[in-house]
């Protein structure tokens, strides 16, 4: 008898591992299933009142009727906005921090303020936009006040997406560069930059997504209850997405049910949107990666 | 040996420290121009760290303190008058894995020579492929990738990998080649060919190589540095070393008793 059989020792192990197998895809479909479900609530409940009308008029009625058209090119005026001043700044700092710092105290310190700035609550980025922006300097609730609280709040995260991406791009390409006399910049530009394009692009794309979302920030710096008209430059007010699908959820009486889904349709609708790009994005970048 | 030969490279009392462990101490050799010098030694032994020295990439790492002078072509590299970069121009690197950078092979070749000619205008086409065509003769390795110049460096087979980071040197017209190694990642055949390419570079170039590889050096070398510990041992020609070494240590090494 002395085979090869399983022994009752084995048998157990067996049987524990395949319960832990089943246990750990069930916490996986739990993790997916709230995706879908939102998903498809939305689509059912918002479907209704989507329409190029929704899409492209305003809302009438005391907000009970009409569209969304003012908020959704003010969500637009927001993020870019945001971007134009994260975007650089960001990626500027990623790139100085990756490439040329070296590890000592200064570049910890920095390293330590970026990830807590991470994990400032939103509304205390409002707070701060206001005394500063909106306040201190004088832009009023406006457009430039609110994209620049957006903007910092998406820093540090464009400046650590930024800087995995350039840390991806291997050691070696650097060392051969180098070794042919080639500056610090020289490599970043020819070598470094273009194999990390299409990284940091995704880590942007997802910011804007996540931009479009926002709400806190917006709320006391430049996005207004009601305003039926489009922006005409960054000092103006404007109405978002989001701030309107709080508002028609909560403050105001007697509106569709369906009207707030509709909304909360659309942003989603942008956020997928966004995010399908990166993706794509991503994919194509990557089938013109020489490595 | 051939004595006539201009010195390439001279060394006095160079010692190196990593934070505070010292990896050379008091390194006095004098390398001939035109010719292979191969280094052997035990892992750890300071020959690699000896080889960057004389491009000074060892001091990019920030711990890194040197002392004594270099001199390469009668030039002090350590200088304060010294530029970098003319430093990296006048002698390229080799690496132990095959570096080509993530660009076509055209562009591979002519990556070092763009930088150091961005003084003189764009360059045409036709003087680009001269350039190109000439580097990748010159490491046997124009016939096999003249159809797929455009075709990233990276999809090529390591031998020709490493054929290439050896090309992209040729236009920038180095006068010292280091090599780390430079076969180390090849199979036997890739090592055969990339060996008899560096053969081939003799007269033209200076050649330092660090090798693991005991056939190699003796083969493929026309003087050779044992070192130990950070020392230099023995420094003679390759056929006298192998077959009469002077020192037991030398002895013991070459016949494979440690290392």
């Amino acid at each position: 008898m002395a085979g090869f059989e399983a022994s009752a020792l084995n048998r157990r192990d067996q049987k524990v591992e395949r319960l832990i197998r089943w246990l750990f895809l069930l916490m996986t479909l739990l993790l997916i299933l709230p995706v879908f479900v939102i998903l498809i609530f939305l689509v059912i409940k918002g479907w209704p009142v989507m329409s190029m009308e929704f899409l492209f008029t305003e809302p009438s009625n005391g907000m009970t009727a009409g569209g969304i058209f003012p908020a959704l090119v003010g969500t637009v005026w927001l993020v870019a906005v945001a971007l134009l001043f994260s975007v650089p700044i960001g990626v500027a700092a990623a790139i100085y921090l990756s490439e040329y710092a070296s590890d000592n105290w200064l570049t910890r310190v920095i390293n330590l303020a970026i990830i807590n700035l991470a994990g400032v609550p939103s509304i205390v980025h409002a707070l701060f936009g206001v005394g500063a922006f909106v306040l201190f300097f004088g832009f009023g609730t406006s457009i430039l006040a609110a994209s620049l609280t957006l903007g910092i709040m998406t820093l540090p995260v464009v400046i650590v997406s930024t800087r995995e991406a350039l840390q991806a791009v291997p050691m070696a390409f650097r060392e051969a560069c180098w070794n042919m006399g080639a500056t610090r910049w020289q490599t970043i530009r020819h070598v470094v930059l273009p194999n990390a394009l299409s990284g940091i692009l995704t880590g942007i794309i997802l910011e804007v997504s996540r931009t479009a979302g926002e709400t806190a920030p917006i709320m006391f710096t430049g996005a207004a209850f009601f305003l039926p008209f489009l922006p005409q430059g960054v000092f103006d007010e404007t109405m978002a997405l989001s701030l309107h699908l709080f508002v028609i959820s909560t403050q105001v009486p007697n509106v569709p049910e369906a009207l707030p889904y509709g909304v909360a349709l659309v942003l989603i609708g942008i956020v997928l949107a966004m995010n399908s790009l990166s993706i794509a994005f991503r994919t194509v970048l990557r089938r013109r990666k020489k490595w | 040996m051939d004595k006539e030969r201009p010195l390439a490279i001279k060394t006095q009392k160079l010692s190196l420290w990593y934070g505070t462990f010292q990896a050379l101490f008091d390194v006095d050799l004098e390398i001939r121009g035109g010719m292979i010098t191969s280094l052997i030694g035990p892992s750890g032994c300071g020959k690699s760290t000896f080889l960057r020295c004389i491009n000074r990439i060892n001091e990019r790492l920030g711990y890194v303190r040197t002392a004594g002078k270099v001199h390469v072509l009668g030039n002090d590299i350590y200088a304060p008058a010294v530029e970098l970069l003319q430093v990296r121009k006048q002698v390229g690197m080799v690496f132990q894995r095959p570096n080509p950078l993530p660009l076509s092979i055209r562009d591979n070749v002519l990556f070092g020579y763009r930088i150091h000619n961005r003084d003189k205008g764009r360059l045409s086409k036709a003087a680009g492929d001269e350039i190109a065509e000439s580097a990748l003769r010159r490491v046997l390795l124009w016939e096999s990738v003249k159809d797929k110049l455009g075709s990233p460096g990276g999809g090529l087979s390591l031998e020709e990998q490493q054929k290439l980071c050896i090309a992209r040197l040729m236009p920038v017209k180095p006068a010292v080649l280091l090599m780390d190694e430079p076969c180390s990642a090849l199979d036997p055949n890739g090592t055969e060919a990339v060996e008899e390419l560096i053969w081939e570079l003799r007269e033209e170039y200076t050649v330092l190589i660090v090798t693991h590889n005991m056939a190699q050096a003796r083969r493929a070398s026309d003087e050779c540095i044992f070192m130990l510990m950070g020392k230099v041992v023995e420094h003679r020609s390759t056929g006298e070393m192998f077959v009469t070494p002077r020192h037991k240590e030398t002895a013991d090494y070459i016949e494979g008793r440690y290392g």
